[in-house]
């Protein structure tokens, strides 16, 4: 790809032990021999790890949560734009895309690149209404139910048995074997969530995931197959592998074109022993193992950030089958004055670059 | 530890970032609550301090003796004076 | 020489994850003073604290959306103004003025509605209790009646026979929709048959004419795509009784139940980034009309009941600070004049709220308590929120719907109701209670 030279901000810069892209996309695009810009990391806490990488955003700035609004939002990435110069934002977390693509038309104005989906689109993948993609794709979808009071629970097992998850619209999923632990699940979910919560039959089998890019108009930009070869206890993949997987490329191209994607995101399917596979999540962001595109060759973050640019991005199919990631956790070394910077001026600036 | 002498061993910045090396917690503080910690750490009595906030800031009307009170409390609250520290008046 | 800093209440924060961003600069709120052009103080001078305000502004701008986003898609809409969301005159005729009709469920709402000069032929009567000495009056002058059950269809039938009319009705169905809790127990269940049955009731009993269908879905829902799957529902009946049955039904009401832009207790997003736009619901509604098999002229009516998503957003409440406080826990709390027995709706939503006038100063996890000496007088759960003063005014918003018709006469008055008009004028369309008109309807026991 061509070199390229903007102001990236991503979000998510939450690497914990559930963690969000965000360092995934920074290390993506820092891996960009084309790319020369600055990235901007973008928090909603002083203790998100990825703001004490230093190799890792040149500047920082807090964000305020998305319950606070798309005024406050806005007028903070105005700040930020005036401060830093702003070329493009990805944003990478589920509960934060709403407000992102609200604000789509007011960041273009101020010549804030984003590639995102609609509303719509957003909703179409949504947990809630996964089921009604039967038909869209080719493979099945589990049964799903959405509801929004615990005593349902009592008589879901006419529809699905169990055992079954309990998702939050956003994050978060509980397996539940019995009534009880049903309920239990249903007020974690709903605490941290809130309503609705999406019942989801349990399909056994190996978890294999994409990350895709759609280009909005039916068509893919590319996409990486990977099988998780290790889960924690909390079922995220701490290893996997690139696969060569013809049919779920041949999904994944399809729900491009059903969805009319714009933008990133992650297809989630299980396969069973039989050979057949079941979609179970369509989300509409980067992974947390994007990197391993990067490391695969094809570079999705980057294609996004070119996309948002405003610039062209060939479809790009040919990756490095059998590529692994093994993630690992290590403790930094932070310096008390940037902690003194963030949580006291809301910035740590790295960089000397600003708009001015 | 008696906590007047914790007092002294906060490091306050310029910028209201306060540090307890005895906890490890860390705090942030208003221009106002920074000029009340400073007086504190000093040994300042209730007047002085009372009188740094007078000629410190631009005031409405507010009730200083009241906030100094109000702002101690949050100092026993969050461990940082004993629980019987009052500023004598 | 530098000017001195201006003066704050000295503040102490810990550092605690998950809640460190509120200590940064970064702060996000805008002071309300103005209400459509009027400055708060002002009403607070003219009409007391607490008080409700009304933006006729912001109504005629609801409706005339909601009317124009269906009429573009679907060529015959009615909007039926649903009393129970707010009954205040000047409020409905503000809505009728734009053409509503009325959608009442008791007879004071009716009366209510005549008396405004609605006429009664455009009337929807709807709930689970409408007695004799109702049917008797509202049948014979047109209203349409929407069925709830067998008995209320056997008792209107009796109407008809003793008032010799053959009065128009539509009955009020109930239907399962993915994600939303079903509300069974109004009108007649679809899926197991009973809705089929009640039309043919109606049929063989030959005393009342079937001119519509009604379904209410339920409140406050926010997916779009409910309405298509009971539109459609709706749809295939309608369709199945003109094929079986020769019906030809001059309308379908797909009821109320559209989304404001609050935020119930437990939503994840606020309002203004989980309420979908009208046009969605238009969408997903005129998707599934758009499969009604009916010759072009005999179209049948789509009316709509929304009564929350119009008017809650024209509403505001402004209260007034009467004490600050700081809980053992550490939260700061606001005692304000206005409670839960003036803004009941503080039992369901996260209030959006703001501070009336400029504030300097730190943002800290505040909750706000209303002046009842009852535990349960929260009138805002915790927010973050800037200090304010004693005697300082803070605005509620999106607070129009249920509000000033759920409220209770409880230990004191209840606030008078402003509407700002649309060219900025002001005036109390609900004066502030007193002792006489609390005392009105009492009576002294002659042997005290």
């Amino acid at each position: 790809m061509s070199s390229f030279n903007s102001t990236i901000a991503v979000t998510g810069l939450n690497a914990t032990d559930n963690p969000g892209p965000g360092v995934a996309v920074i290390r993506s695009l820092r891996a960009d021999p084309e790319f020369h810009g600055r990235i901007i990391g973008l928090a909603y806490d002083s203790l998100e790890p990825g703001i004490y990488a230093a190799d890792l955003a040149d500047d920082v700035f807090l964000i305020p949560y998305p319950s606070q609004g798309s005024e406050a939002l806005a007028a903070r990435l105005t700040e930020i734009q005036k401060r830093a110069g702003l070329d493009v934002v990805i944003p990478t977390l589920d509960a934060e895309l709403p407000l992102f693509i609200s604000l789509e038309a007011q960041l273009a104005d101020m010549k804030v690149g984003t590639f995102l989906p609609t509303r719509d689109q957003l909703d179409l993948r949504s947990k809630a209404h996964l089921a009604a993609l039967r038909g869209k794709v080719e493979i099945p979808v589990p049964a799903t139910k959405v509801i929004n009071d615990a005593s349902e629970l009592y008589e879901i097992h006419r529809e699905i048995s169990y055992p079954f998850f309990l998702k939050g619209l956003y994050y978060g999923a509980y397996r539940a074997t019995s009534v009880d632990e049903a309920v239990h699940a249903f007020h974690r979910v709903v605490a941290q969530w809130g309503l609705p919560v999406i019942v989801q039959e349990e399909v056994r089998g190996d978890e294999l995931d994409v990350v895709a890019v759609g280009d909005g108009r039916g068509g893919l930009v590319g996409a990486v197959a990977m099988r998780k070869t290790f889960l924690t206890d909390k079922g995220k993949g701490w290893a996997g592998i690139a696969i060569h997987d013809p049919v779920l490329m041949r999904l994944t191209e399809q729900l491009m074109g059903a969805l009319r994607w714009r933008g990133p995101c992650e297809v989630e399917v299980v396969a069973t022993k039989d050979g057949g596979y079941h979609l179970l999540e369509v989300n509409p962001r980067f992974p947390a193992w994007v990197y391993l595109s990067a490391g695969a060759g094809i570079n999705l973050p980057s294609a996004v950030a070119r996309l948002a640019a405003g610039h062209e991005v060939k479809p790009m199919r040919d990756y490095r089958v059998g590529t692994m990631f093994v993630r690992i956790s290590l403790d930094q070394i932070a310096s008390l004055e940037d902690f003194e910077r963030i949580t006291t001026y809301g910035e740590l600036r790295r960089s000397a670059g600003s708009a001015q | 530890m008696d906590g007047h002498n914790k007092l002294r061993d906060l490091a306050v910045s310029d910028s209201g970032f306060v540090f307890d090396p005895y906890t490890g917690s860390t705090f942030s503080v208003n221009l106002t609550g920074l000029t009340i910690l400073r007086g504190l750490k000093e040994g300042h009595g209730r007047e002085d301090i009372v009188g740094e906030l007078q000629t410190g800031f631009a005031a409405g009307d507010a009730d200083y003796h009241r906030d100094l009170d109000e702002f101690v409390g949050q100092l026993r609250n969050q461990g940082l004076l004993p629980l019987d520290f009052s500023v004598e008046r | 020489m530098s000017p001195l800093p201006a003066y704050e209440r000295p503040l102490i924060i810990r550092h605690e994850s998950g809640l460190m961003n509120k200590f940064s600069r970064v702060q996000s709120m805008r002071p309300m003073t103005h209400l459509d052009g009027v400055a708060v103080a002002e009403l607070m001078e003219t009409y007391g604290s607490p008080l409700f305000v009304f933006s006729e502004k912001t109504l005629v701008e609801r409706y005339r959306e909601l009317r124009d986003v269906f009429s573009l898609r679907y060529p015959k809409v009615r909007i039926a103004w649903s009393y129970k969301t707010n009954y205040l005159d000047s409020i409905a005729r503000v809505f009728h003025k734009e053409g509503a009709w009325a959608e009442v469920v008791s007879m004071f709402e009716w009366e209510k509605a005549r008396n405004l000069g609605v006429p009664a032929e455009q009337i929807h009567f709807n709930g689970p209790y409408k007695p004799k000495a109702v049917l008797d009056e509202v049948l014979p002058a047109g209203t349409i009646i929407h069925i709830d059950h067998f008995d209320e269809l056997a008792v209107a039938e009796r109407v008809a026979v003793e008032k010799g009319i053959r009065p128009k009705v539509a009955i009020r169905i109930n239907l399962t929709a993915d994600g939303t809790p079903q509300w069974s127990r109004f009108g007649f269940n679809l899926e197991n048959g009973q809705a089929h049955d009640a039309v043919m009731r109606i049929l063989t009993g030959d005393r009342l004419e079937l001119t519509g269908l009604h379904c209410h879905l339920g409140t406050f829902i926010l997916d779009p795509d409910a309405y298509r799957q009971s539109a459609t529902k709706m749809v295939d009946f309608a369709n199945r009784l003109r094929q079986e049955q020769g019906i030809t039904l001059s309308f379908i009401d797909v009821g109320g139940g559209f989304a404001s832009h609050n935020t119930l207790k437990a939503q994840y997003l606020p309002g203004d980034q989980a309420t979908p736009s009208f046009s969605r619901y238009a969408e997903a509604i005129s998707d599934a009309l758009g499969k009604l098999n009916y010759p072009p002229r005999e179209m049948p009516t789509l009316v709509l009941e929304t009564g929350r998503a119009l008017v809650d957003d024209a509403g505001y409440l402004i209260a007034t600070v009467q004490a600050n406080k700081r809980l053992p826990d550490g939260r700061r709390a606001l005692i304000v004049d206005a409670g839960v027995n003036v803004l009941f709706t503080s039992f369901w939503y996260k209030h959006d709220v703001v501070p009336a006038q400029e504030f300097r100063g730190v943002f800290e996890p505040t909750i706000l308590y209303g002046p009842l000496c009852m535990n349960i007088d929260v009138v805002r759960d915790t927010l973050l929120f800037p200090p304010l003063n004693v005697g300082d005014q803070i605005v509620f918003r999106t607070v129009g719907a249920y509000n000033v018709t759920q409220w209770m006469q409880f230990i004191t008055y209840r606030p008078a109701v402003v509407l700002i008009s649309q060219n900025g004028q002001h005036a109390a369309i609900r004066k502030r209670e007193d002792l006489e008109i609390v005392r009105g309807p009492e009576q002294m026991a002659p042997w005290l």
